[in-house]
């Protein structure tokens, strides 16, 4: 349950791999996506719930992702994500844009063990437009009511990091429950955490009801830091300096490899 | 501007007209990106005494979600957020905002980040409040060349909000949801009329006399200075140290 290294607990996650990874609010596995670029994974399909950021920007970058889906890849103050933006222009990864709830209903119908979710809105929208996978019926309890559909989503894997873990693998996510969705969703959940929890998160009542119960969980990781330059909400903030430097290295090719060279392939801060 | 009136600047003129259209309501949400937004709806709190509740995306203070993500347009789909914010890579004249890409979405000319939640609250939020600080015919166009979320839908489409305003670096629009065409409200101290036409790539209706936008009040700049600016400093450090020389808390 708690892995020895950080590679043996992304060990599931493989060539081809529909893998899911939170916003960055919620707490972003940034030392297992370099670990990930390390092992020089292929073909990703990476789903964002609902949106990424250096996340989705380093794994494109690297030429790790096939296929993309999400409502949004953004830096956010630090501007647009370069990597993201030279694929889609260049044609180089295959988009599937989406609306930030419809990827929430999506893992919802998925942990819910439905075939499809409805949702209003997107109706005249080219987002639904280019969704072929997505469908439109009239609602069978109304009348004249349009509505559409979406389809489970069920990822190989969901990625994130949290707090803190107990020896049994149950994981405290505190208030981020869209990671309690994205767990249940996905077949498999592999978790790096700042620290083990001494004792049972379960039996302590204040704890448990943001706690992930280990059933839902493959591995943990211990990976102090394991958000960095991403914000782990309430324990750490952005490395702004880093970000900024991200920013104007990534803006070309050659500072994008050096920017991997720097920062992933040599094995800083991870 | 007059000589009595203290010195404000850009953002604090657009922050507080916002403040004025959010109104008296109960629930203003403010998504991603969204510093003027997020400056006039804490404005707004501010000046009510903790009304009306604000929702700041990113912020661990202004937000009262305990169900993850999917709560925002949960509670938006059920009518209980009152505001929201959208904004545009293109905005064209029929209330139409492409957040997506130019050209053959297969193979765009260019790429913005991606709709976001748009593409469902614009339909269920009752008053959507569009921005865009750069006012040019590149992105105020006469037809979106990808519609994120369409200004108006055909009468059967289950539709509870939409855009109300359009506000820029140099002028305030209303909408009207009928016509689907914007309405020249003022323009701001120190543009012109002329400007805004030159610079607006859609057609919109305008009064014989067009308004100056009202310059912020002593007490808003107050509010906004030393209540505001503050709070605004967890979620946009970068915005808060440049407009009102805040440095981030953290």
């Amino acid at each position: 349950m708690i892995a020895r290294t950080l590679d043996d607990a992304l060990a599931p996650i493989s060539d081809g791999c529909v893998l899911a990874v939170p916003r960055e609010s919620s707490g972003v596995a940034m030392a297992a996506t370099r670990a990930l670029i390390r092992r020089g994974i292929k073909r990703l399909t990476l789903i964002a719930l609902p949106t990424s950021s250096l996340q989705a920007d380093l794994l494109i970058g690297a030429g790790c992702v096939e296929t993309l889906e999400t409502s949004a890849v953004s830096l956010g103050e630090f501007g647009a994500a370069p990597r993201f933006t030279a694929a889609v222009l260049k044609g180089s990864i295959k988009m599937r844009d989406a609306t930030c709830p419809a990827l929430h209903a999506a893992f919802q119908a998925s942990e819910k063990g439905v075939p499809f979710m409805p949702l209003r809105g997107l109706l005249g929208t080219d987002v639904l437009k280019n969704r072929p996978d997505w469908k439109v019926m009239d609602n069978p309890f109304g009348d004249d009511d349009p509505i559409v559909l979406l389809p489970a989503i069920r990822p190989d894997v969901a990625l994130f990091h949290a707090p803190m873990a107990d020896r049994d693998g149950n994981v405290w996510i505190g208030r981020q429950r869209e990671l309690i969705t994205m767990a249940h969703a996905s077949e498999r959940t592999i978790v790096t955490v700042e620290k083990l929890h001494d004792g049972n998160l379960l039996e302590d009542k204040t704890l448990a009801a943001g706690t992930l119960p280990g059933f839902y969980v493959e591995t943990v990781a211990v990976v102090e830091n394991g958000c960095w330059p991403l914000p782990l909400p309430e324990y750490y903030a952005w490395d702004v300096e880093h970000l900024k430097e991200y920013v104007k290295l990534a803006a070309t090719d050659e500072g994008f490899a050096k920017y991997l060279d720097q920062y992933v392939y040599e094995r800083r801060a991870a | 501007m007059n000589a009595a009136q203290p010195d404000f600047r850009d953002e604090e003129l657009l922050a507080a007209v916002v403040a004025d259209l959010i109104g008296d309501v109960r629930h203003v949400a403010v998504g991603n990106a969204s510093p003027i937004p997020a400056t006039a709806s804490l404005l707004a709190r501010a000046r009510g005494n903790g009304r009306p509740y604000v929702s700041l995306l990113g912020s661990q203070k202004h937000t009262f979600w305990t169900d993850g993500g999917r709560e925002l347009f949960d509670c938006a789909g059920q009518g209980r957020i009152d505001v929201f914010f959208l904004s545009g890579g293109e905005i064209d004249g029929q209330g139409n905002i492409n957040l997506v890409s130019i050209g053959d979405p297969e193979k765009p000319t260019a790429r913005f980040p991606g709709s976001f939640g748009s593409s469902y609250l614009y339909f269920v939020v009752p008053k959507v409040i569009l921005f865009r600080t750069e006012h040019s015919k590149r992105t105020l166009v006469p037809k979106v060349s990808y519609i994120s979320a369409p200004g108006g839908s055909d009468d059967n489409i289950h539709r509870t909000g939409g855009p109300i305003a359009l506000i820029t670096n140099r002028c305030l629009f209303s909408f009207d949801p009928d016509a689907r065409r914007f309405q020249l409200e003022s323009v701001h101290p120190g543009h012109t009329l002329a400007e805004v036409i030159v610079n607006t790539g859609f057609e919109f209706d305008r009064p014989l006399d067009v308004p100056v936008t009202p310059a912020p009040s002593v007490e808003t700049l107050r509010l906004l200075r030393q209540v505001v600016a503050p709070e605004l400093a967890e979620v946009y450090p970068q915005f808060a140290a440049r407009v009102f020389g805040l440095k981030a808390a953290s």
